[in-house]
């Protein structure tokens, strides 16, 4: 297991400078720069000319990556161009809170998908089955944009009972701190049930599949015969195993997670990663949206390995196998 | 005396997309305490389905018990409750299944699976019901059973699994023990230790089997009885003295002569034409008729009763038509 795990990790390091590199010519090879910000007739052209000299715009894109890729492998991620500020210290304050807001989509997700899977499962064919079918192909079929407006009109405009934006309110520091609690999960909820729903939809249907293929194996039947009650056939015998292929789903959505994050913080104000990620691109702000490509990069791998490794700790038959004989 | 097991008239009807199909049909039997009868009949006859609705596992939809009734001690389980039923399940009637290598989970090892069956039937606690399945393991001769306790299915061989299936069954001292087929999935060599296992178990824990096999040779060696089941329904009934001396049915009489005999030669053996007629389309009358060697006029008209040949011998056919059952 820990030389799978050492083997994974080489392999990810490659694959991150990869991808950086990727990024790094393809936003070159766009067009704009970021001087267009200094398009402005008050700044004399010697001005920006200096400036770009002092930036080290001016040398051929080769050598810029050169000295890039020489100082992120140094662990310095540089200077924000619009900020002016070390990138490292926008990230410091974006990750936390784009952690914040996938970690509560990915449980919302989950929970909300396994739970509802299992119960199809259970009930198959029932009312219960047949109208959350229903409503998974909706919720999966609708864009996240849209949903997002619709609830605000509802919950945040018509009801007034939810924000509609940013991670806290005003003037709440003054607050005890469960008032400022729960003004956080509050400003919460919308964003994260939006970015987890969809997700939530497409887990339901996977782990009622993943139920009803289990259940019709012979082993099922071998539970029943022991005289177990429904509940230990179900929650012992086959949910065991169908959990198994849905942790290889839960890993392979963290792209579209984190991946849908970016539109879900721009349209509720959510001072995260994504968020910071769209500013950056539109002012082509090279330094940070590298190192948030390098952040997000890291966390799918790191997603994924995780993923691999409770793949590995459910079926024992890939456990052992790793183990070399036996 | 009484009888262990009394199956009157059971029918176990499945909803197909053709219609619905009478896997067993009308079928009468019963098992005496202690004893071993012999179920016997070629693939898709209906023994599997007969094990299934005796453990009222017949997997609903689509399939159903339709009528008849399974007395356990005079207990008729037909009537039980779902709750009551589990606590006969695993307990006072065990099943091995056919297939030795689907038949285990694969994510725990076999010891917990051992274990669960008595620490649910037996109260026991956990270190309690554990040193049980250790024993288990041993009395099913599982070399190293405190080690092999923590193997998984997938490190077994098909025959140390269905040792483990074997254990599990036996796990609770089941007054009967239905084994379906307990070794056809097996190679040959294995598949006459788990018959040699079974029969010393049998000896040892003085427990009734009904043994489900397509092979009389098997039955030759540890029944007492034999039922010969046709098309979901029981064709001749003897014991396994007679049903080799003096078999009643044609039908019988084909499943002997397709036996390999060490003394006989056979380029081929004898096989009876055709097959097992589908449950949605029997034929009318009796239904062997379509594939029966002595068929006769009235073979067509009419299914036959049993009838009784002997002490303990009938026979569904007309041929040996005199007192009916
Ligand atoms: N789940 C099911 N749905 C529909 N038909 C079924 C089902 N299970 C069994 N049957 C039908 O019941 C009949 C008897 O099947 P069964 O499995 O009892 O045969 P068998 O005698 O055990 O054969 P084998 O020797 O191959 O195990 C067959 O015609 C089969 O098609
Ligand atoms: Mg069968």
């Amino acid at each position: 297991m820990t030389r799978f795990v050492a083997e994974r990790l080489l392999q990810s390091v490659i694959l991150v400078l990869i991808v950086l590199t990727i990024t790094f010519f393809l936003m070159h090879l766009s067009p704009g720069d970021p001087m267009s910000r200094y398009d402005d007739p008050n700044i004399s052209p010697e001005t920006v000319r200096l400036i770009r000299e002092q930036l080290g715009l001016d040398k051929p894109v080769p050598e810029q990556y050169m000295r890039w890729m020489a100082s992120f492998l140094r662990g310095d991620f540089g200077v924000s161009l619009r900020f002016n500020r070390p990138v490292s210290s926008l990230l410091a304050e974006a990750i936390p809170n784009t952690l914040r807001l996938t970690i509560a989509a990915l449980t919302l997700y989950i929970v909300i998908g396994v739970i509802l899977g299992l119960l199809s499962a259970v009930r198959r064919y029932s009312l219960f089955d047949r109208l959350s079918t229903i409503a998974a192909l909706f919720v999966y079929s609708i864009p996240s944009f849209w949903l997002a407006l619709m609830l605000i009109l509802l919950f945040s405009l018509k009801f007034e009972i939810l924000p509609s934006s940013h991670m806290q309110s005003m003037g709440v520091s003054g607050m005890g701190w469960l008032a400022r609690f729960s003004d956080r999960i509050a400003h919460l909820v919308l964003p994260a049930f939006v970015l987890g729903v969809a997700s939530a939809a497409g887990m339901a249907r996977y782990m009622r599949g993943s139920m009803l293929d289990v259940l019709r194996e012979d082993y099922i039947r071998t539970a029943r015969a022991k005289g177990l009650s429904e509940r230990s056939v179900f929650l012992k015998h086959a949910f065991r195993n169908a959990a198994i292929p849905i942790v290889t789903i839960i890993g392979l959505s963290l792209p579209f997670l984190l991946g849908g994050a970016v539109i879900i913080e721009k349209i509720f104000s959510w001072p995260g990663m994504g968020a910071l990620m769209v500013d950056s691109i539109f002012a082509r702000d090279y330094p940070v949206v590298l190192a948030v490509n390098f952040v997000v990069t890291v966390m799918v791998i790191l997603g994924n390995l995780a993923a691999d490794i409770g793949y590995a700790l459910l079926d024992p038959r890939i456990a052992s196998g790793r183990k070399a004989g036996k | 005396m009484d009888k262990l097991l009394k199956v009157e008239n059971l029918t176990t009807e499945f909803l197909t997309s053709e219609g619905l199909a009478r896997a067993v049909d009308r079928f009468s039997f019963d098992i005496g305490h202690g004893e071993t009868v012999g179920l016997v009949g070629e693939s898709g006859c209906g023994k599997s389905v007969t094990a299934l609705s005796i453990m009222r596992l017949v997997s609903d939809p689509p399939g159903r018990i339709s009528g008849g009734s399974i007395f356990l001690e005079g207990k008729d389980l037909l009537s039980l409750t779902e709750k009551e039923m589990r606590k006969i399940r695993g307990n006072e009637i065990a099943i091995v299944f056919q297939e030795p290598l689907s038949s285990l989970n694969p994510v725990f090892t076999c010891g917990e699976q051992i274990r669960e069956a008595i620490a649910l039937h037996q109260k026991m606690g956990r270190k309690q019901s554990r040193e049980k399945a250790v024993e288990m393991l041993r009395l099913v001769k599982i070399p190293d059973p405190g080690n092999r306790y923590f193997s998984y299915p997938h490190q077994m061989s098909g025959g140390m699994r269905q040792r483990v299936m074997i254990a599990m069954a036996l796990s609770c001292q089941p007054k009967l023990l239905i084994a379906d087929e307990p070794s056809t999935a097996l190679d040959v060599s294995v598949q006459s230790q788990i018959m040699e296992l079974l029969s010393d178990l049998r000896d040892a824990m003085s427990m009734s089997i009904l043994l489900i096999t397509h092979d009389l040779s098997v039955v030759a060696q540890m029944a007492e009885r034999v039922i010969i089941m046709y098309a979901g329904t029981a064709v001749e009934e003897a014991s396994v003295k007679e049903i080799f001396s003096d078999p009643g049915h044609p039908y019988t009489e084909g499943l002997l002569a397709s036996i390999p005999r060490l003394n006989a030669r056979v380029e081929r053996l004898s096989v009876i034409p055709g097959n097992v007629p589908d449950p949605l389309n029997l034929p009318s009358g009796c239904r062997f008729s379509d594939r029966c060697p002595k068929r006769e006029e009235r073979c067509f008209a009419k299914e036959p009763p049993m009838f009784v040949a002997g002490k303990g011998h009938f026979v569904r056919c007309w041929l040996s038509e005199g007192q009916e059952r």
